[in-house]
Parts: C-alpha cells; sequence; structure tokens
C-alpha cells in the first residue's frame, strides 16, 4: 500500500469515495505478493495494481460495485479455473484471492 | 485520527506497523492497527478495533508476531478471539487478514565513487534506504549523491561501532571502495553484524591481495570469509557503473531466495 498512498491521500482530501483491493492470499504462481494493493474511486480512478495486469479490469467493475452499494465487502477469487477464466483468469495459471473494500476506516 | 491516517503515517516515517482487517465473518472490513511498543507490560499498542475486546486482544497478540516476522497472511479465529481448534469446532470462523509494514531494508554502500551513484539508484527503485558512506569530504557530498537517503562522511569503524546493531538479514553492505585503508575495516565491521549480503568490488587479484590483508587483521575463519560475496555481482559481463549496479542487486536478490541465476528458460519448477 506504500506506492499508492500519495494518491489515496489526495483523493480522500478531495473527499472522493474510494474502495480498496488488496492480495490476501496466493495459491501456486502469481505476479504479485500478499499486500499488493490497487484503489478506485467514485470517478473510476485507478491507482495501483493487483496482479499483472490480468485481472485489474474485474477489480474496477468490483470496486464500482461496492462503492455503488451493489456487493458487500468480500474476498473475490481470480483463477485460471474460474468459468470467466479467458475474461479475467490470471495467464501463469495461478489463484489470487483479493479482499476489496471501501476505505472508510 | 482515522486508522488509514494513522497508518500512513507510520508508513511514511518507516516505523513498523501492521494492520489485521476482517476479510469474512462478522463485521468484514473492521480493521484495527497494532504497533510494537517497547516495555514488557505494554509490548504492543492497538488503534481501532475488530469489534469485540477479547479478539482484538488475541489477534493483536499474533499481530505482533506477524509483524516481527515481516510475515503477510490470514489467519482464523471465532467471533470472540476463539483461536485453539477445539474452540473453533461448531463456531463461525473470523478470517483476518494480516499485513505488515517493515520498515524498509538497508543498504550501506561504503565509497563515494561512479559506481555508488548507480547502485543507490538501483537500490532505490528495489526499496532500499540507501545510505553513502566515505571518509573524504569532498567526494561524499549530498550533490554527488542525490538518489540516497543518507550521505555520511566518517570512517568505518566508528559507523559500524554506532550503527551496525540496525543491521539484519534483510540489509546489505556493498563496500565499493578499492582502498585497502577503507575496505579492510569496512568489511570486519559488516561482518562484526547479522546484515544479510556483503558484497566487496574489486578484480579477482585485488580479492586475493585482500584476503592477505583481511588475515593480518585477524580474519581468518571460513564462516566469515564465506560470508563475503567478493568480487562482487553476478557474472552477467556488466562493464559500466549502470550495469555493475544490476548485478550486484541480481546477486543480492539470489542471495536472497536461495537460487542459482541462471535464464529460466534453462531451469524447471516453479518461477516464483
Amino acid at each position: 500500500m506504500r506506492d499508492i498512498l500519495d494518491e489515496l491521500d489526495r483523493w480522500r482530501g478531495a473527499g472522493k469515495r474510494v474502495a480498496l483491493a488488496r492480495v490476501v492470499d496466493i495459491e501456486g504462481s502469481g505476479p504479485r505478493e500478499a499486500g499488493a494493493a490497487m484503489a478506485v474511486n467514485e470517478d473510476g480512478e485507478v491507482v495501483g495494481s493487483v496482479s499483472g495486469g490480468c485481472v485489474e479490469g474485474a477489480v474496477v467493475s468490483e470496486a464500482l460495485a461496492i462503492l455503488n452499494g451493489e456487493t458487500q465487502p468480500r474476498v473475490v477469487t481470480f483463477g485460471y479455473s474460474d468459468d470467466e477464466a479467458f475474461a479475467v483468469g490470471l495467464t501463469c495459471g495461478g489463484i489470487i484471492h483479493l479482499f476489496i473494500q471501501p476505505l472508510d476506516w | 485520527m482515522s486508522v488509514y491516517a494513522s497508518l500512513a503515517t507510520s508508513i511514511r516515517k518507516n516505523l513498523p506497523v501492521a494492520l489485521a482487517t476482517i476479510i469474512d465473518g462478522p463485521r468484514t472490513g473492521a480493521s484495527m492497527l497494532v504497533r510494537p511498543y517497547d516495555d514488557k507490560d505494554t509490548p504492543f499498542t492497538i488503534d481501532g478495533s475488530l469489534g469485540h475486546p477479547e479478539l482484538d486482544r488475541v489477534v493483536a497478540r499474533d499481530v505482533a508476531g506477524e509483524l516481527e516476522a515481516g510475515r503477510t497472511g490470514v489467519r482464523h479465529y471465532g467471533p470472540e478471539g476463539q483461536s485453539t481448534p477445539e474452540d473453533l469446532v461448531d463456531t463461525a470462523t473470523v478470517k483476518v487478514f494480516i499485513e505488515s509494514f517493515s520498515p524498509p531494508p538497508c543498504m550501506w554502500i561504503f565509497g563515494a565513487v561512479d559506481f555508488t551513484a548507480a547502485l543507490a539508484r538501483v537500490a532505490k527503485v528495489l526499496g532500499y534506504h540507501v545510505t553513502v558512506c566515505d571518509a573524504r569530504e569532498i567526494f561524499a557530498t549530498r550533490r554527488r549523491f542525490p538518489m540516497a537517503d543518507e550521505v555520511i562522511v566518517t570512517w568505518p569503524t566508528p559507523m559500524f561501532t554506532e550503527h551496525g546493531s540496525l543491521l539484519g538479514p534483510r540489509d546489505a553492505v556493498c563496500i565499493l571502495t578499492h582502498d585497502p585503508k577503507f575496505d579492510v575495516p569496512a568489511i570486519v565491521g559488516a561482518l562484526d553484524t547479522a546484515v544479510g549480503y556483503i558484497g566487496v568490488m574489486g578484480s579477482r587479484k585485488t580479492h586475493a591481495k585482500r584476503l592477505e590483508r583481511l588475515a593480518e587483521a585477524g580474519i581468518t575463519e571460513a564462516a566469515d570469509l564465506e560470508r563475503l560475496m567478493s568480487p562482487i555481482g553476478l557474472d552477467l559481463g556488466s562493464r559500466t557503473p549502470e550495469e555493475t549496479a544490476i548485478s550486484i542487486c541480481a546477486e543480492i536478490i539470489a542471495r536472497r531466495t536461495g537460487r542459482v541465476a541462471q535464464s529460466l528458460r534453462t531451469t524447471n519448477g516453479p518461477i516464483h
């Protein structure tokens, strides 16, 4: 999260609502370690990353759904075995578990 | 101050702090910070809450341990902090993600030379807190090393005597002087610390001569000499200071991971 603090401060200072996604667990090969973080603000702006670019698009949709109250904060799993593997899977064959929540604390 | 603001402050000041967040269970999203506190009766302090005092207490105890080891991961509890397998039978599980923010590792570079500037730059990319040290005032200046976090004009011996206890397994000491006056005391000082990587620059000839001088200084133990990465760096065929910096940093990574540093296409098995 260290790498996205400046942007988070800016967004919070501007009163933007922000969702934070963090890698909490990895099975097999994964491009980023647990703790890798990205954030999405209510305008859909993005900072940071949680994979090598494989799942970030899906994370933005999920983050916006949480900010809009359509989904509760939860662990989201992306992996090769997913039905949507072609769309949002990891090409490296690993599985990553992300926790996505509003940054309201 | 919000939990986030408090966390951001600690991270920016390079103070150790860990964030515990409930990622599954009642009160999903609740977050708490844990900081080590140097006192026998109060080994850590808590900021925020996971929603139950006993859960806070048990998680904080575990978080303090994870933080000390620099680990990040998920642990399971009962809603009131139950943690033994018997206690967890037939209860809902609370999954807590513990994220440790350890201060960045340190790299001390001895010798204010061109290779130092390149190495400091690459080390910064890797997240090191970089200190450049040289006894020569006209070379060891901030102007020459703006990328370093600190530039200190001193001799190796006082540097290690005063600050050597700060170095640990994640840290690195790179000795880039070719000057016996400087590199022998720097090696002696580094060997007396718990630093994880000690690299010493110089040709194979320089290295052989240096071993003689180290023997004169009393450094003859195989276990000590085994710690010295000398000549410094991986065999990449590097020539320029920048290429050499990459070869040094690549060696540091390979030593940490225990890999032999070959091209992935020549090896098998998991990449990470």
